[in-house]
């Protein structure tokens, strides 16, 4: 029977990556939700852009003094690129909750992966490049959303993407390292309500960190998306120093690298032994 | 020359932290058979089969696939493995073929190929009509049968079936013995776990009864009734409470005696003139039941409990 395998498939055929075929489960899945998906990537932007931006930025921007501290800029264009950011780790957050849990006790798709000739590392890699594609949908339609904006259609929107997406990923890794040693969801609700939520709102997203409290401070500039918050906001408004740059680049691309190894090494745990 | 085993386990431990779920055991099995682990719950037949499906490195011990070794070999031998694994795996909201195509990714066969053979396996499973229908509301007898369908996308010589169907009813498990009845058939090696003497009666040329991890007994189905059992049982049946007093009185009727919580089993070979006997000693049954042994006995015989509780 093996034989005749070989000779139906062919045997030059340059297959395909492992992660890819993985990542293939993920969007036939999500298939059944996309549109309400995608619509949800443009209608949330404009519901926060239309209450943050313009409700309370009109507020914030007739206060004596607000301009200087936002840098000259309206509290619209202060958030927007912020938001952008925010909402792909929104949404990769949620996606490495339940859903990982679902692939190792609900639905054991992942158990079912492992048993094929995908490694558990493999399976990891896939899972990784969903959430990636997630955050790539997310943060551009965020983007798009933005150019219809006079103070924040700018070139530096096509940097604030991939920034979105690195700041999606330093989440979604992580999160889904943890999820990949859970046996229930009970901690689930915690992270989301103790860690993403307050990260959301305290993070340089809606007033610079300045304004927190010494001691929190720094809290904030470890979190990915305080970082993530600079860069894409840096390349919105054009305000951003090469070394400020390089420096927050960094901080994200080790979050995505040790959460990328976590991943690989709490699959290999749960699907390998 | 005879071929080489396709499974050849020696001294194969399986441990959690300091508990041993398989202690040891020792199996060959030769292409082209098929063989069984029977036994209770938590006696370590998943364990076993997660070892040979390459998922679950051994402990200790030998254990080749093809001639392989599942800790340096384990993608080339999973690629040649079909699994059934003892809870379905299946995803729900997907349709029955996209379940089929999907798994068949993994193994890197083409999509159309995928699709083809997806067609010819849902025919093999007689599920063709359902091919377009969410997995969701299925029967548990069809979605075992996707769940087969799909561990043979893949075209494999071996297959392992972790507890193929429990949990189903009679008409169902039928539907599928006869399946996998066909593949043995066509030469596909059938492994499969099960804790009914049954389905073991009926698919299994030769196997081994496992509990606490080790291998208690070996051989084919009926080697192993001829040699830990009579040929005949005769079932008793008394009033509730009363099973211990009764099985006294009549203790050197047949060759030996177990005495269950609801009945008194009396291993004879002939089950008639026993129950005769046992009439002659007043101790009249409320009702009885004279049959051939099984493998349920062998395995009360031999470990003092029941499969099944
Ligand atoms: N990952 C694990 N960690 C710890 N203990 C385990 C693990 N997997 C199995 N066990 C234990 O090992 C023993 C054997 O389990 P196994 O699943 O192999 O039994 P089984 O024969 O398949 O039983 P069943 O008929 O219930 O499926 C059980 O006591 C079980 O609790
Ligand atoms: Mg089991």
């Amino acid at each position: 029977m093996t034989s005749s395998t070989r000779n139906r498939v062919g045997r030059n055929r340059v297959g395909t990556p492992p992660a890819v075929r993985v990542w293939e489960r993920s969007l036939l899945l999500h298939g059944r939700v996309w549109k309400s998906s995608l619509l949800g990537s443009f209608l949330q932007p404009l519901l926060y852009l239309a209450g943050m931006g313009l409700g309370v930025g009109a507020l914030v921007d007739a206060t004596t003094g607000s301009p200087e501290l936002l840098g000259g800029v309206s509290y619209l264009a202060f958030i927007a690129p912020a938001l952008l950011v925010a909402a792909a780790m929104m949404v990769c957050a949620q996606d490495s909750l339940w859903p990982m849990l679902d692939g190792f006790i609900w639905s054991e798709a992942y158990k079912g992966m492992a048993a094929t000739p995908l490694t558990p590392g493999q399976v990891s890699d896939g899972i990784a490049l969903w959430h990636a594609t997630r955050a790539v949908v997310t943060a551009g339609g965020f983007a798009i959303v933005l150019v219809l904006f006079d103070d924040t259609r700018t070139w530096g929107l096509l940097a604030a993407v991939p920034v979105g997406v690195a700041t999606g990923l330093a989440f979604a890794l992580p999160i889904t390292a943890w999820a990949a040693t859970r046996d229930g969801d009970r901690s689930f609700p915690a992270i989301l309500r103790f860690g993403i939520i307050p990260t959301f709102l305290f993070a340089g997203v809606f007033f610079p960190i300045e304004q927190l409290p010494a001691a929190i401070q720094p809290i904030a500039m470890v979190t990915p998306l305080w970082h993530g918050v600079e860069l894409a906001r840096g390349a919105v408004l054009g305000t951003l120093s090469a070394p400020a740059a390089s420096l927050h680049s960094a901080v994200l691309v080790a979050y995505v690298f040790a959460g990328a190894v976590l991943c690989r090494r709490a699959f290999g745990r749960r699907l390998g032994s | 020359m005879a071929a080489a085993p396709l499974i050849t386990a020696r001294g194969l431990v399986k441990r959690f932290g300091d508990f041993a779920a398989v202690a040891g055991i020792d199996v060959e099995v030769e292409s082209g058979e098929s063989f069984g682990f029977l036994g209770p719950n938590g006696a370590g037949k998943s364990s076993t089969m997660r070892m040979i499906g390459c998922v679950s490195p051994p402990t200790s011990g030998e254990l080749r696939i093809f001639g392989l070794d599942p800790v340096t070999d384990g993608r080339e031998i999973r690629a040649r493995l079909g699994v059934v694994p003892q809870q379905d795996q299946l995803d729900a909201e997907l349709t029955v073929e996209e379940n089929l195509v999907v798994y068949g990714r993994y193994f890197d066969i083409p999509r159309a190929e995928c699709r083809r053979r997806a067609a010819e396996l849902l025919d093999f499973v007689q599920l063709t009509d359902r091919a377009g229908s969410k997995v969701d509301p299925l029967s548990g007898g069809m979605k075992r049968r996707v769940t087969i369908a799909r561990s043979l996308i893949n075209e494999p010589s071996l297959l392992l079936l972790d507890e193929p169907t429990t949990g189903l009813d009679p008409q169902a498990r039928h539907v599928l013995w006869d399946r996998l009845y066909r593949l043995k058939q066509r030469g596909v090696t059938l492994v499969l776990t099960t804790h009914y003497m049954d389905e073991a009666e009926q698919l299994c040329d030769r196997l081994v009864v496992m509990d606490g991890g080790r291998i208690v007994a070996e051989g084919s189905p009926r080697s192993l009734i001829q040699q830990h059992s009579t040929r005949e049982v005769l079932e008793l049946r008394y009033a509730p409470g009363t099973n211990e007093e009764r099985a006294h009185a009549i203790a050197d009727i047949g060759d030996r005696q177990e005495v269950l919580p609801d009945r008194v089993l009396v291993y004879t070979h002939d089950g008639e003139a026993a129950l005769h006997e046992v009439h002659e000693r007043d101790a009249a049954p409320i009702s009885s039941l004279v049959r051939r042994s099984s493998l349920e006995d062998v395995f009360l015989r031999l470990t003092g409990r029941t499969l099944v509780d």
